[in-house]
């Protein structure tokens, strides 16, 4: 038992602690610090596998963006949402087979992993530089160019979507009632002098 | 036991309860907010799966790559999704996956 087994063992309990708790929780702002915990969690397995670039992005958009962006959406929305019994009927039955379908089907998986009997892949030292800013972004910016715009046009895409579907009214407006004014030839006078002279279509009153 | 986090197979099942704990909250909630943090449990399993076997081969790192862009993507999905959220929100103020019905009639 190391530094190095401790930091495994600390950020696996991190991750699994905080993914049971997000998905047991009942209330949303606790699912969403079970996600903040499961998050650091990943991000010190990062450290652990030498990918300190990723471990830094890990935090900074997951904790720092994504995690803010479901809380501001939760405090918004009334923290007290928790989804409660169901109005319409219940999806009982779907939910225990969906659930115990998966269940079975990672513990088959679980069970075939661990009759594996070949030998364990045992990491050799990392190479120096591996995974640190100067060596990823190198490589990003030589190998992956093309695909980095193309993910920020993705997400200036995705905010530009956001921003369309959140505003959007839940019912259409009603129509402005018809009036003299929505006849006028422009909406108002384009300068101050031309208050005095209405652009009207309609013969002055 | 003094391997515990230096084997490949360690992070391989540690992903998998991840992805599984993911999928299971998904499937069985109901409240779309959970159901979207459940889908970020899965994106970030993913995650740690590529960086795992990245370290294990070494040389050049196209999985951290890969892994980068996930993060990418994920943040424009949770953007979206939580927009999405809001306006369904407004329109049945609730946030009841069950009640999402309004193209099923």
């Amino acid at each position: 038992m190391n530094a190095g087994n401790a930091l495994f063992i600390v950020g696996a309990l991190l991750c699994l602690v905080g993914a049971l708790s997000t998905v047991i929780a009942r209330s949303p702002i606790r699912a969403a610090m079970g996600l903040l915990i499961t998050i650091i969690g990943i991000a010190s397995l990062f450290l652990k596998l030498s990918a300190q670039f990723l471990a830094a992005i890990q935090i900074i958009v997951y904790a720092g963006a994504v995690v803010v962006l479901f809380v501001f959406v939760i405090m918004l929305i009334g923290a007290d949402t928790s989804a409660g019994p169901p109005k319409s009927g219940g999806s009982v039955g779907s939910r225990i087979v969906a659930g115990g379908g998966m269940a079975v089907l990672s513990g088959l998986g679980l069970l075939l992993l661990a009759r594996f009997d070949g030998q364990p892949v045992r990491f050799g030292p990392a190479a120096v530089g591996h995974g640190d800013v100067e060596a990823v972004g190198g490589l990003l910016f030589r190998e992956a160019i093309i695909p980095f715009e193309l993910a920020t046009a993705l997400l200036i895409v995705a905010v530009i979507g956001a921003i369309a579907v959140a505003r959007s009214k839940a019912r259409p407006r009603p129509a402005p009632p018809e009036s003299h004014e929505s006849k006028r030839l422009f909406h108002g006078p384009l300068h101050p002098r031309d208050a005095q002279r209405p652009l009207s279509k309609e013969p002055a009153e | 036991m003094s391997a515990l986090g230096y084997v490949l197979e360690h992070y391989v099942v540690l992903s998998a309860l991840l992805f599984t704990i993911g999928a299971i909250g998904f499937l069985v909630r109901r409240n779309v907010l959970i159901q979207l943090m459940s889908i970020e449990l899965m994106l970030n399993a993913i995650n740690l799966l590529l960086v795992a076997y990245n370290r294990q081969h070494g040389g050049p790192m196209t999985g951290q790559l890969f892994a980068f862009f996930i993060i990418a993507v994920a943040a424009a999905e949770a953007a979206v999704g939580l927009a999405i959220i809001l306006s369904y929100y407004r329109l049945k103020a609730s946030v009841h996956s069950d009640e999402a019905d309004a193209l099923k009639h």
